[in-house]
């Protein structure tokens, strides 16, 4: 098993033409990901990659190819939008890689996802990856490997870093989730370890918080009431300055709220291992394995 | 992006908000004149990007149109909090009766723009929700069906027990509101918001937070951007499309991604070193945003060392190494540089930077260990 994406996923890739959407729509085919519609309004009708069929709608695209998840990789002006069409088509899962959407455009696109049932991971996320079932998104298939380790984090590269370790060093993943560096996003922390605590093939998790909002806080509590699996957790920010957003829009400490002193005390206070650096990850989950 | 009080308070007062008037002044000059034109009793306030204005002395009573141009003179070109004041705004001395709290910030726990009221007003009101947290009345709005009046209403009252009082709180609590979308907003705050004397309420101070994601499609906003009240570094980064946050160590860093950034500098205090900042160079690799990223970094004279971490995903090994090269032949690099360059065309990498005379690592703790080593070589 793995959590929210498998052999099964049926991937519509939403802006399949465009520069990041056709790059990475090759890499996900290459991966033997299964896509099996495109989506960009104007180019219906068209083949991507010979082998693709292309639609102009979403609707038209799930009605024709039964597609059960979806990637959005379209422009920032037009990603909520893209958001509503894939929950208004009765897409299940939506992916949203795309960053700098504004957060007033995602208070209004989060309720009407949540009405019509369907999962939201993101947005400013690099997606996820089953290792040798299904990839969703950027995250680069050659650093992962099959395992039992489940990975949650809110950031891209930094959760590389942290695969690379797990993997250079036998410990392979049951399913890697970037949840994105947005204040606002679908899926969060405790979303993921809940399905992760129920995946019979996870055997621990990992999650990758930082500084900005209580997410982590909220996690934690989540953890010691709820998981019984190891966790073992990094903060990211430790040395950022507050009031400062630190690339990610939410990664913000505000007043003296969020810092990532606070986080770990947290975790720590959970019950969750925390890494002082992500070296750390390989020798604190073989602690607790 | 922030709004200075001024801007804030003119947007306000485009949205039907009652705002006591006040000018703009860049010299002590304009100060004085504007100071007549009030009649003499005014409030010269330091116009820059950063709290606690009131105690280091940007904010200053003139009983006089003279006083006033002497407080302008004093105020203008102090620094607070690093910024150099650039302009003052010049208003009538208002006389006030009561002070409270009105503002809406996008909450990320309910997902939902919050309006927030405090009848303890004119402070901090993070220090409101630290001391006196009852003080504060909170209401998450549905956004599809915005403020409604019955509850803006009810948080009047929790303002005002007079119900004229309480009413045009209320008012301009929803033209707040609406003002959040219209503007692009993360946060909008009238602090204080007054009444005087005779009962009227006013919003006496603004503060407006954009978010930075709008000003692509807001350009009438975006042309609001004061860059003189931005560190000049952070200014050339943002032009070249990078996030730069400058930071008081010696170790210059350079990172692909954010979250490995703020990992990447506290890796460096882990092994004993000081970031000198903060630095992502996004997720799409162009040479040239590489070169413009060691431009800010070697002309940061406190910089002795810099240190690439580089985990390629989207961003390309060879696109970052070219864009080390390129920088040498442009200008003297001056300090010593440690580069850590994996996945993503790492083998075209390390090609590129082994035929320039460069060697690159591929282990971060390795990497951020020889570069914390250097800096304090250089300091002994």
């Amino acid at each position: 098993m793995s959590i929210f994406i498998d052999q099964n996923t049926r991937l519509v890739v939403q802006g399949i033409t465009g520069r990041d959407g056709s790059f990475h729509a090759r890499q996900m085919i290459e991966y033997g990901t299964k896509v099996v519609a495109g989506v960009t309004p104007g180019k219906g009708g068209q083949q991507f990659e010979g082998a693709v069929p292309v639609f102009n709608t979403v609707t038209a695209a799930v009605l024709a190819t039964q597609a059960n998840t979806s990637v959005i990789y379209v422009p920032a002006a037009v990603a909520a939008s893209a958001i509503f069409e894939a929950a208004d088509s009765g897409i299940g899962l939506i992916i949203c890689i795309t960053e700098g959407i504004p957060v007033l455009d995602m208070t209004r696109a989060l309720p009407f996802v949540h009405e019509r049932g369907a999962r939201l991971i993101g947005p400013n996320c690099p997606g996820l990856i089953s290792p040798s079932k299904s990839k969703v998104g950027i995250i680069p298939g050659n650093i992962c490997k099959p395992g039992k380790i489940g990975v949650v984090s809110r950031s891209g590269t930094l959760t590389y870093e942290i695969i690379h370790q797990l993997s250079t060093h036998g410990m392979g993943q049951s399913t890697c989730v970037g949840i994105g560096g947005d204040p606002l996003i679908g899926t969060n922390f405790i979303h993921c370890l809940s399905a992760f605590e129920a995946d019979s093939e996870t055997a621990a998790i990992v999650m990758i918080g930082e500084i900005g909002g209580t997410d982590e806080q909220q996690a934690a509590e989540f953890v010691k009431e709820k998981v019984k699996k190891p966790v073992v957790g990094f903060i990211a920010g430790q040395t950022a300055p507050p009031g400062r957003r630190m690339g990610h829009a939410g990664a913000i400490i505000s007043g003296s709220s969020g810092t990532a002193a606070e986080k770990m005390t947290a975790l720590e206070n959970a019950g969750i291992s925390v890494m002082k650096r992500p070296a750390d990850v390989v020798p604190l989950l073989k602690e607790r394995l | 992006m922030n709004l200075h009080e001024y801007q804030a308070r003119d947007i306000l007062r485009k949205h039907g908000i009652p705002v006591p008037p006040g000018e703009v002044a860049t010299t002590p000059a304009e100060a004085r004149a504007i100071a007549e034109r009030f009649g003499g009793k005014v409030v010269v306030k330091a116009q820059v990007h950063a709290g606690g204005r009131g105690k280091a002395g940007g904010v200053k009573l003139a009983k006089s149109a003279p006083e006033a141009e002497a407080h302008a003179k004093a105020i203008l070109g102090m620094t607070i909090k690093g910024l150099t004041v650039q302009k003052v705004l010049v208003a009538p001395a208002a006389e006030i009766a009561t002070e409270s709290y009105v503002g809406v910030i996008v909450d990320r726990a309910s997902q939902r723009p919050v309006l927030m009221v405090s009848p303890a007003g004119g402070i901090d009101i993070e220090d409101v929700a630290a001391k006196t947290p009852e003080k504060i009345h909170r209401l998450a709005v549905d956004p599809r069906y915005g403020l409604l009046p019955h509850q803006a209403l009810t948080l009047g009252f929790a303002l005002y027990d007079d119900l004229k009082q309480a009413r045009a709180a209320a008012d301009i609590m929803q033209k707040l509101y609406s003002v959040v979308y219209a503007v692009g907003a993360s946060l909008a705050e009238i602090n204080p918001l007054v009444t005087t004397p005779e009962g009227t309420v006013q919003a006496l101070d603004a503060k407006i937070v954009i978010d930075d994601n709008e000003l692509e499609r807001r350009p009438e906003i975006a042309a609001l951007r004061d860059a003189s009240a931005e560190a000049p570094e952070e200014v050339a980064a943002r032009q070249a499309g990078l996030t730069f946050i400058k930071l008081d160590g010696d170790v210059g860093c350079c990172v692909n991604g954010a979250g490995l950034a703020m990992a990447t500098m506290d890796l460096v205090k882990y092994y004993g070193g000081e970031p000198a900042n903060f630095l992502d160079i996004g997720g799409s690799s162009n040479p040239q945003k590489v070169v413009a990223a060691l431009r800010i970094m070697t002309s940061d004279p406190r910089v002795k060392v810099i240190l690439f971490n580089i985990f390629g995903g989207i961003t390309r090994g060879d696109d970052v190494a070219n864009g080390i090269v390129q920088a040498t032949k442009d200008f003297p690099l001056k300090v010593p540089i440690v580069i850590r360059l994996t996945g993503t065309n790492e083998r075209e990498g390390i090609a590129i930077l082994e035929r320039a005379g460069f060697s690159a690592l591929s282990d971060m703790d390795e990497a951020v260990k020889q570069a914390v080593a250097k800096a304090k070589g250089k300091a002994a």
